[in-house]
């Protein structure tokens, strides 16, 4: 699904990103994990081409991603606020989005059905704009929204953070049910290592830029993590 | 503390982004800062000898007293529409061992240094200079200086009063102006003469210094109001909670014949009337449209200056596309990451842009056809503008748009906001208006202003038909700046 190679991304004299080799089977959620400055958002921003790689090249499913703009069609994602509109109400950006990735406005209330449990009321029909929401809301507009229009990749920074502890066991299930039933390929970084243990069936430890374990998830494994960020 | 306050301030100031980058503007502004005061200290010097020789029967003193109901009516005026109060980041103090007091008086403080307070000394100090070379009695003389100058605080704590009282509502202005307006119309239509009653009360408040307690007191007031208002709003749930308004969120049906373009399309218009910045561009409309009377009722354009129109023809029919075009891409830059990585084609972004813009001269168009009343050629002028703006000036200011790399903030006020604004900007202009004005002028000073009319004309059909392929080129330029766009929509301030 994804193959990355001899990819750096370099700024002025300073390495932020090498990694040599990196292939992703389609259907894979794959755990980023590293402290920071590790060059997990640089890797990600690298895969949906919002900075040019300064040698090597990443192909989403048989495309160059910085050689053309095919990789949309089947890409979701949500990194950060930036990918909010802040002056649409949650509705409108969902509209908007879908719109993009062909759905009809039907379709699109229909795919918001299930999600009614994440959004717990505070989020669909309150006549708000997205600026006005909690940071922890807009959150949930930007994930949901990286999952419309049955993508087959979905890349989501940080997705757990700033999320109350209910909504984050809601995700991980909605998340893992993504993976397991459309087949869909699921690109998170996250800082806490039991999330991503639980969600993600391989996991890959960056550090400093560099790919320094690689690892199929097991019980063992976040004992494995914790031993390896506390030496 | 307060010079810790101080020390603070003068960071932000000069380690502010915006310092750093546009020196230029500074400059600029320093020289209309320049220009002012040598205005004021010119009338000051100047003033009562011009008064004393255009009405040598007269008292000068008297008649610039009688005429500080104007002043008042002006500075209330201009304070209210631009004057802000210094608003300090304060967030930071409320949980800091500072008293909140002691904020509420360094900004009370701060506030009295602002240049609308500066400014009428640079006029009065010259003033009362001459007055005492003119041989008027010191005491007079002091005591003016000190009512004028206690009247100017007391009108800038006043503004601040309203501004604090009437930001949050819409209309907020509507009182202000309703007020001053039936304080002129019964002044201008001599029901009550403000002029010479404020003149009388000067001289008897200035003939003796006792008198000066009623502006002190007045003084006093308006800051106790002011003070106690800002102390009072110095909690986290009052000063810095955005007011949340409720939504009027409209589907706009009739955009879905534009096909795939729709959504950008629907997006623009919200981006334009839910944000204050791209809002009040549309404000800039109506004053784009007075431009005409200008011009229009003025011989020297008519007769003699005819070039001059075709700007003001490409100015009435464009001039929301100029103000709106020319900081595109930046109005999306703050989810421009985000636009980037969606499902679509930057074609599809940047023609629902070149339809909105043509959308808007043809409706400037349309709502220009009064013009037509100076006159058949203004009107044919204006369609041969329409069609030069939509073929040939709109793709211009969608190719000088890729060097945009300054996002703009939505939220901002208009008036006098130089943010985003850079080279582009500047050069654009020359092609969008000079350019027009030459096409125009060679035909028609060998042939005739028709001719001139209609060679605008055919170059905005030929720029209509040729649009797709110019379009694709400007995609390209686009596709290639994507990255620097990205990391400059990302960079703060």
């Amino acid at each position: 699904m994804l193959q990355i190679n001899n990819l750096t991304k370099v700024y002025q004299d300073a390495t932020v990103l090498k990694i040599d080799e990196l292939n992703i089977k389609a259907g894979t959620s794959l755990g980023l994990v590293g402290n920071n400055g590790a060059g997990k958002t640089t890797l990600f921003n690298l895969i949906l081409d919002l900075i040019p790689p300064t040698t090597g090249h990443i192909i989403n499913q048989d495309i160059q991603v910085n050689k053309s703009e095919q990789w949309k069609n089947f890409t979701g994602s949500f990194i950060d606020e930036s990918f909010l509109i802040e002056y649409l109400t949650p509705e409108e950006y969902f509209c908007f989005v879908g719109e993009l990735r062909g759905m009809t406005r039907v379709n699109v209330s229909e795919f918001l059905k299930p999600f009614s449990e994440i959004f717990n009321g505070e989020i669909l029909g309150k006549k708000k704009y997205l600026r006005d929401l909690s940071k922890g809301n807009q959150k949930k507009v930007g994930i949901i929204a990286a999952l419309m229009g049955e993508p087959k990749m979905v890349i989501l920074d940080e997705p757990f953070a700033n999320l109350d502890p209910s909504t984050q066991i809601k995700l991980k299930k909605v998340l893992k049910g993504y993976t397991q039933n459309n087949n869909m390929t699921l690109l998170i970084s996250s800082h806490d290592l039991g999330h991503v243990t639980d969600v993600c069936d391989r996991i890959i430890v960056l550090e400093k830029g560099e790919l320094i374990k690689d690892i199929l998830t097991s019980s063992e494994t976040l004992n494995e993590l914790e031993h390896h960020f506390t030496s | 503390m307060n010079t810790n306050l101080i020390g603070l301030e003068w960071k932000q100031f000069f380690r502010s982004a915006a310092w750093q980058k546009s020196i230029g503007i500074k400059i600029l502004m320093g020289f209309l800062a320049l220009y002012f005061i040598l205005i004021f200290v010119g009338l000051g010097v100047g003033g009562f000898y011009i008064l004393k020789e255009q009405l040598p029967d007269q008292d000068p003193f008297v008649i610039i007293n009688n005429f500080m109901f104007y002043w008042i009516i002006a500075n209330i005026a201009i304070r209210f529409a631009l004057q802000k109060l210094p608003v300090m980041n304060a967030k930071p103090f409320l949980i800091l061992d500072i008293k909140k007091t002691k904020i509420a008086h360094y900004l009370l403080l701060r506030s009295t240094t602002s240049i609308f307070n500066i400014l009428p000394i640079f006029f009065m100090i010259p003033y009362c200079v001459v007055l005492l070379i003119e041989g008027y009695q010191a005491s007079v003389v002091i005591s003016w200086f000190m009512f004028m100058l206690m009247t100017t605080l007391i009108l800038s704590f006043s503004n601040f009063i309203n501004e604090i009282k009437t930001s949050d509502k819409d209309l907020s202005f509507l009182p202000t102006l309703i007020v001053l307006a039936t304080f002129m119309g019964l002044n201008n239509f001599g029901i009550v003469d403000f002029n010479s009653l404020l003149g009388y009360a000067i001289s008897v408040l200035t003939g003796s210094s006792i008198y000066l307690i009623v502006p002190l007191i007045l003084l006093s007031l308006s800051y106790y109001i002011l003070f106690n208002s800002l102390k009072g709003k110095m909690t986290l749930d009052d000063a810095f909670k955005k007011e949340v308004k409720e939504v009027n969120a409209s589907e706009m049906k009739w955009t879905s014949k534009f096909g795939d373009l729709a959504p950008f399309i629907q997006l623009d218009l919200k981006l334009i009337w839910r944000n204050k910045r791209p809002k009040s561009t549309l404000f800039i409309l109506v004053i784009g449209f007075a431009y005409g009377l200008i011009f229009y009722t003025n011989d020297t354009y008519m007769v003699d200056m005819k070039p001059m129109l075709v700007f003001v023809g490409i100015f009435i029919t464009g001039i929301f596309m100029i103000n709106f075009g020319q900081f595109i891409p930046a109005w999306d830059g703050a989810y421009y990451k985000m636009l980037m990585s969606q499902n679509f084609k930057y074609h599809q972004y940047l023609e629902a842009k070149l339809r909105l813009m043509t959308m808007s001269v043809v409706i400037s168009f349309i709502l220009s056809t009064p013009y037509v009343y100076f006159g058949w050629h203004i009107l044919w002028l204006h369609l041969a503008a329409m069609l030069y703006n939509i073929g040939v000036n709109s793709l211009v200011i969608l190719f000088f748009g890729s060097f945009n790399k300054k996002k703009i903030e939505l939220d901002k006020k208009a008036a006098f906001n130089y943010q985003g604004t850079g080279a582009a900007q500047w050069l654009s202009s020359i092609p969008l208006m000079l350019a027009p004005i030459l096409l125009f002028y060679i035909p028609y000073k060998f042939i005739s202003f028709n001719a001139g009319i209609l060679t605008l004309a055919i170059l905005g059909i030929i720029g209509i038909v040729l649009n797709k392929i110019i379009l694709k080129a400007i995609v390209k330029r686009y596709k290639a700046s994507k990255y620097k766009m990205i990391a400059g929509f990302s960079q703060i301030g």
